[in-house]
């Protein structure tokens, strides 16, 4: 299906990102991460789910290339060939983490200004990604204009201006209040079902990982290590009757149960 | 402004109360200022308390404007010392934070330096420097002296100040260290250097006078420092007070030249310059 020449560093055919046997230790002597092992198919939407401080931004952090770990191996699924001021990993962080200083347009063309894009390309590009997630009117805006869900938005564009394989998302969604997050998960859907990316989503929320992800994967406290993985096996497009659906609060019921070990866990450590 | 369609936040009207508190705010330091030169002239007057002891605010206004053409002349040199060594502190500053934060090892070779050329009361190189300078170089120079170190540590905080997360995405869509510097450190750091280039304004002007005062007896000089030392000699009062109003008002001006600039180039993103409505 997939051209393993695309794929050439990772073993597996398909693959996006394959962990091996992967961990974290920082040079304070805290064992943050692992051993870890992941395997994320391309095109599939993965969510990290496990109680704060249990390695899962480490984990996105070491795949988008932020850090390295201390052992183990980081496979990333390259495009050959990529357009000039592409890039192949988007992060979305946990805050929007804008530059306040200039407008909505400036931020989300900085990845493409970074990589030396030519200024027309960049343009279509940048009305592009703004008008994906429904801001390109807000263009000319600055930040503090714009209320949380809106910033987060922009973040979102940002992050899909170079037009990635992969796009990492640090509890994206987490500072928002519940109405403005189940607007953006839907959103987040649609656009993953238009575009195709893979997506690995870093979240706290039972509800959210089940709502939007193929896969939940469910990790320990520090070290973190993966302790559950359970399929969501929902019928497509996932909408408004899925989450009121008793499939669904099924799955947030196992979901919640895997991951029930490492909060009572947390009181005897 | 923008060409926002639904401005998020649109703008409420100012409520009455504020700004007849705005109206109070500016009124009563005038009127403070207007009871204070009341007093002052009637206290002189009552008194009759001769002018080479203390004069009026009258007398002293009258010998402004009768000496108003060597005072000029004094007030445009002074003025000219004060902005090249702003100038000079401003450039020096913010080159020795951006070194410095490339350079761990200039920074700790040099920093140290730095802080005791800020710490060494300026009056007391003044006549050193003297020695060894030109005049007109030596007055720059304690200009500089006194004003670059705010420049240099509220820059070197500014550029210490990058948002973590900022940081990563520069990292991660590998940015160079020149465009990390130009469009992230810079821009981060500008509400500190504009602090800095803040205070930096009015220590220059004090450098400068201190530099005069202390080559006023060389006799060179020309600058409003040395008219005040000059007609201290010549028990001319007046115009002591003269030239002592002339510096305040220079200082006032350059504070205000530097806030009123740093609220245009931080008016549309920073929290300082956006007011506490929102």
């Amino acid at each position: 299906m997939a051209e393993p020449a695309a794929l050439s560093k990772t073993d597996t055919d398909g693959l996006a990102v394959s962990l091996r046997a992967v961990t974290k230790v920082y040079d304070s002597g805290v064992a943050a991460l692992g051993p870890l092992d992941l395997d994320v198919r391309e095109g599939e939407f993965v969510s990290l789910l496990g109680p704060s401080g249990c390695g899962k931004s480490t984990a996105l952090r070491l795949i988008a290339g932020l850090g390295a770990p201390s052992s183990g191996r980081v496979g990333v699924a390259h495009r050959g060939g990529e357009a000039r001021g592409a890039h192949g990993i988007g992060f979305v962080f946990q805050e929007p983490t804008l530059m306040p200083w200039t407008s909505v347009r400036e931020n989300v063309r900085l990845p493409l200004k970074l990589a030396h894009a030519p200024a027309g390309e960049a343009d279509a590009r940048v009305d592009q990604a703004l008008t994906q997630v429904g801001l390109a009117d807000f263009a000319s805006a600055y930040p503090r204009e714009l209320s949380g869900g809106m910033k987060m938005r922009v973040s979102l564009a940002r992050a899909l201006v170079t037009d990635p394989d992969i796009l990492l998302m640090d509890e994206p969604f987490a500072a928002l209040d519940e109405i403005t997050r189940f607007r953006l998960n839907n959103d987040l859907l649609a656009l993953w079902r238009n575009l195709r990316k893979t997506i690995i989503f870093v979240t706290h929320s039972v509800f959210e990982s089940v709502y939007l992800s193929q896969r939940v994967i469910v990790m320990t406290s520090r070290p973190g290590r993966l302790s559950a993985e359970i399929r969501i096996n929902a019928q497509e497009p996932r909408g408004e009757e899925f989450r009121t659906s008793a499939a669904y609060a099924g799955y947030c019921r196992e979901v919640t149960k895997a991951l029930a070990p490492s909060y009572s866990g947390l009181s005897g450590s | 402004m923008s060409s926002l369609q639904t401005p998020p936040l649109s703008a409420r009207p100012a409520a009455p109360e504020q700004g007849g508190l705005r109206l109070v705010r500016i009124l009563l330091p005038i009127v403070v200022l207007a009871a204070g030169v009341a007093a002052w002239e009637l206290v002189v007057r009552l008194n009759h308390i001769p002018p080479y002891l203390l004069p009026g605010p009258i007398a002293v206004v009258k010998t402004l404007i009768i000496d108003w053409p060597a005072l000029a002349e004094s007030l445009l040199t002074t003025l000219q010392t004060t902005v090249e060594g702003f100038i000079a502190a401003a450039i020096g500053g913010i080159v020795l934070a951006l070194l410095f934060n490339q350079s761990k090892w200039l920074e700790y070779s040099l920093f140290p330096y730095a802080v005791i050329l800020q710490v060494t009361p300026v009056i007391a190189i003044a006549p050193l420097l003297l020695i060894y300078l030109p005049q007109q170089t030596a007055v720059i120079v304690c200009a500089w002296i006194v004003a670059f170190f705010p420049v240099l540590s509220n820059t070197t905080l500014g550029l210490n100040s990058v948002d973590r997360n900022l940081t990563g995405l520069f990292q991660l869509y590998g940015a160079s260290r020149l465009q990390t510097l130009l469009h992230l450190k810079l821009p981060s750091a500008l509400p500190f250097i504009l602090g800095g280039l803040r205070i930096a304004g009015g220590l220059s002007l004090i450098g400068a006078v201190v530099a005069e005062i202390a080559a006023g007896s060389a006799g060179a000089g020309s600058g409003l420092a040395y008219r005040i030392a000059e007609s201290g000699y010549r028990l001319d009062i007046p115009r002591m007070f003269a030239a002592l109003l002339l510096l305040s008002a220079a200082g006032i001006v350059i504070y205000g030249l530097l806030a009123l600039v740093s609220h245009l180039v931080l008016r549309r993103w920073h929290e300082s310059a956006l007011g506490k409505e929102n």
